[in-house]
């Protein structure tokens, strides 16, 4: 279990030389939208689009009112920020933006470009469901749409974690082994327009943490002239996308270098993922986001009742930390995956998809049940969070497709 | 406060309940409690029904679900009882604030709702005398306090008009008009 730990959070756990901090209200918005104000990025393009407009209409108050210096472009869609991102961060400038589900969704082909040039942009990014039908509320659809782009994800379950994370993506991002673009999310109207204690890290910290983005190559620097963006058949294409995975599996250091280094500074240590009552757990309900939160309170209540019952809230997504993850799950016998979207490749959500396959490899056969659950808002109590618990530990071994994948809550 | 308290407003849109949920969620974190205040998001359009949310507690909150069981229930427009059933999920040891110009008695009949602690205040009328516009939030805030032992009446108060201070900067009457509700409303609520 000791390296599984070292790959955990310790939750608000005392750090050294904390700075002071300002304890606030604030939405998940407004809390993303601070972390941009302090992390002042040279260029910033984007859209609005529910949920997350607000993140950018605070954040074109703060460009309009002289606190940020940074280059403001309106664009006519989330393409052409993306674009418009690509082009600026091509240019050795740090580079941020921020969407939600079909903007993001619109985005798509320009995801993969930013994540082939290594181009560390940073999102804020507000989890809602897709279209169609059409939905505003949130659900993982639009971020789980872009798991194979390239670019490193970070859940959070709540206002200071979005801006937690969001000032970590950018050390992440930029950090010279990884080179990848990042975002950071939290969810739709859950956490974007809930108002929460907040606590706001003094400016100067945050800028000193995040430090000056020196890029290795720009376009501008005549003096080291390279190609960007040029045709790459079958000589050497593979090798490029090969250099991207290797990013990826650089970033699994970074991130937990960062996690620490945020820690130290700020007070609370982040990781791959966070355990709660995981030492001795006979269930365990894997969750991303805000539901984790909610299984928190859900796991509290049936440990009151004897219950055994713990938690893992999955943190970084991608790139994904299958070893850490079956580690710190070995000796659990059975196991509740939440998966707050479907894959439609009818047998599982991605989060279940993913953990099952670390699982296999690591010769690990607990009993798995994933959960579908809270499409489009639906909201997910923690009195069902208790049940889903029970029941997963109750359950028999699943034998066949309707008890290995539960779509709970639906009307049928 | 041993427990965690969760407060649901009912309003209709363009009355405040959002505004009341979040300025009372702001002067709780000020005093120190952990708090989280958020909307119900529908359609929204001036006039509808709406629902907002507070959780006010010693310790952190952690849940991401709805509010299925308050323990407080405000009620910013008494025309709501004919359409919501503004009691839904809360028990007779609950707190029950309506703004009306109708006795407790009377509303108690009226929803068959048998808790003892049923308040009313005409915060309409206090608002119209006070802001000279129906806004009935604000005094709510006020009656709420007495009605409940959520915070210190004063710390809410100053809270709130230094909130309002900073939104009405050229309209200083406003905030005097929201000020006065608010205390009149704490002064005349019902029970």
């Amino acid at each position: 279990m000791e390296k599984a730990i070292e790959t955990m959070s310790s939750p608000r756990s005392a750090g050294k030389a904390e700075p002071r901090k300002a304890t606030l209200a604030r939405t998940g918005n407004e809390a993303m939208a601070e972390a941009m104000r302090q992390i002042n990025p040279d260029v910033c393009a984007a859209y609005p689009i529910t949920p997350a407009t607000e993140i950018v209409q605070i954040f074109a108050n703060f460009v309009n009112d002289g606190l940020v210096k940074t280059e403001f472009i309106t664009v006519e869609s989330e393409h052409s920020a993306m674009s418009a991102c690509i082009g600026s961060a091509s240019s050795g400038a740090r580079t941020m933006t921020a969407t939600s589900s079909q903007g993001l969704a619109l985005m798509y082909e320009m995801l993969y470009i930013a994540a082939g040039y290594r181009l560390p942009i940073v999102m804020a990014e507000v989890n809602r469901a897709l279209s169609s039908p059409i939905n505003i509320h949130c659900d993982h659809s639009d971020t789980m749409g872009g798991r194979d782009s390239g670019w490193i994800q970070i859940f959070s379950e709540n206002a200071q974690e979005a801006y937690d994370n969001l000032i970590q993506a950018v050390r992440i991002a930029e950090h010279p082994d990884v080179l990848l673009p990042a975002w950071a999310s939290t969810d739709g109207f859950i956490i974007s327009h809930g108002m929460e204690n907040f606590e706001l890290y003094p400016d100067d910290a945050v800028r000193q943490f995040i430090g000056e983005y020196k890029p290795a190559f720009t376009l501008l620097d005549n003096r080291k002239p390279f190609t960007l963006g040029a045709a790459d058949l079958q000589d050497f294409y593979f090798e490029h996308r090969r250099s991207a995975y290797e990013g990826m599996r650089a970033a699994k250091k970074v991130i937990l270098e960062i996690g620490r280094e945020f820690g130290d500074k700020f007070g609370t240590a982040y990781g791959f993922f966070e355990g709660v009552h995981l030492d001795d757990a006979e269930v365990v309900m894997v969750a991303l986001g805000s539901t984790a939160g909610t299984g928190r309170v859900a796991v509290e209540n049936l440990r009151q009742r004897g219950i055994k019952a713990g938690l893992l809230k999955l943190r970084v997504f991608r790139p994904f930390p299958a070893e850490e993850l079956v580690q710190a799950l070995a000796h659990v016998p059975a196991i509740a995956i939440m998966d707050r979207s479907d894959s439609f490749n009818a047998q599982a959500g991605p989060l279940a998809t993913e953990i099952k396959a670390a699982l296999y490899d690591a010769g690990q056969y607990p009993k798995i049940i994933n959960y579908i659950y809270g499409l489009g808002g639906r909201d997910i109590h923690f009195r069902e969070l208790e049940q889903i618990l029970e029941q997963t530990l109750k359950a028999g071994k699943p034998n066949d497709l309707n008890s290995r994948v539960v779509y709970w809550g639906v009307r049928e | 406060m041993d427990k965690m308290i969760e407060i649901r407003w009912h309003g209709r849109g363009g009355q405040g309940a959002k505004t009341a949920a979040l300025l009372l969620g702001e002067a709780a974190i000020r005093t120190g409690k952990y708090v989280q205040a958020f909307p119900e998001y529908g359609p929204e359009r001036m006039g509808a029904p709406v629902q907002s949310f507070d959780r006010i507690s010693d310790k952190p909150i952690t849940l991401h679900c709805s509010v299925t069981n308050p323990e407080v229930v405000v009620v910013l427009d008494a025309s709501l009882m004919e359409c919501v059933d503004v009691t839904a999920g809360l028990s007779e040891e609950g707190v029950l604030l309506v703004n009306t110009s109708r006795s407790p008695d009377e509303i108690r009949q009226r929803l068959n709702w048998q808790g003892q602690k049923l308040y009313t205040v005409d915060a309409s009328a206090i608002a119209m005398d006070t802001i000279k516009k129906n806004v009935p939030n604000t005094p709510m805030m006020g009656a709420l306090l007495k009605a409940t032992n959520l915070m210190d009446f004063e710390s809410m108060l100053e809270d709130t008009k230094h909130k309002m201070e900073k939104k009405f900067k050229d309209r200083p009457g406003i905030v005097e008009g929201n000020m006065a509700a608010i205390r009149r409303a704490y002064e005349e609520v019902k029970i």
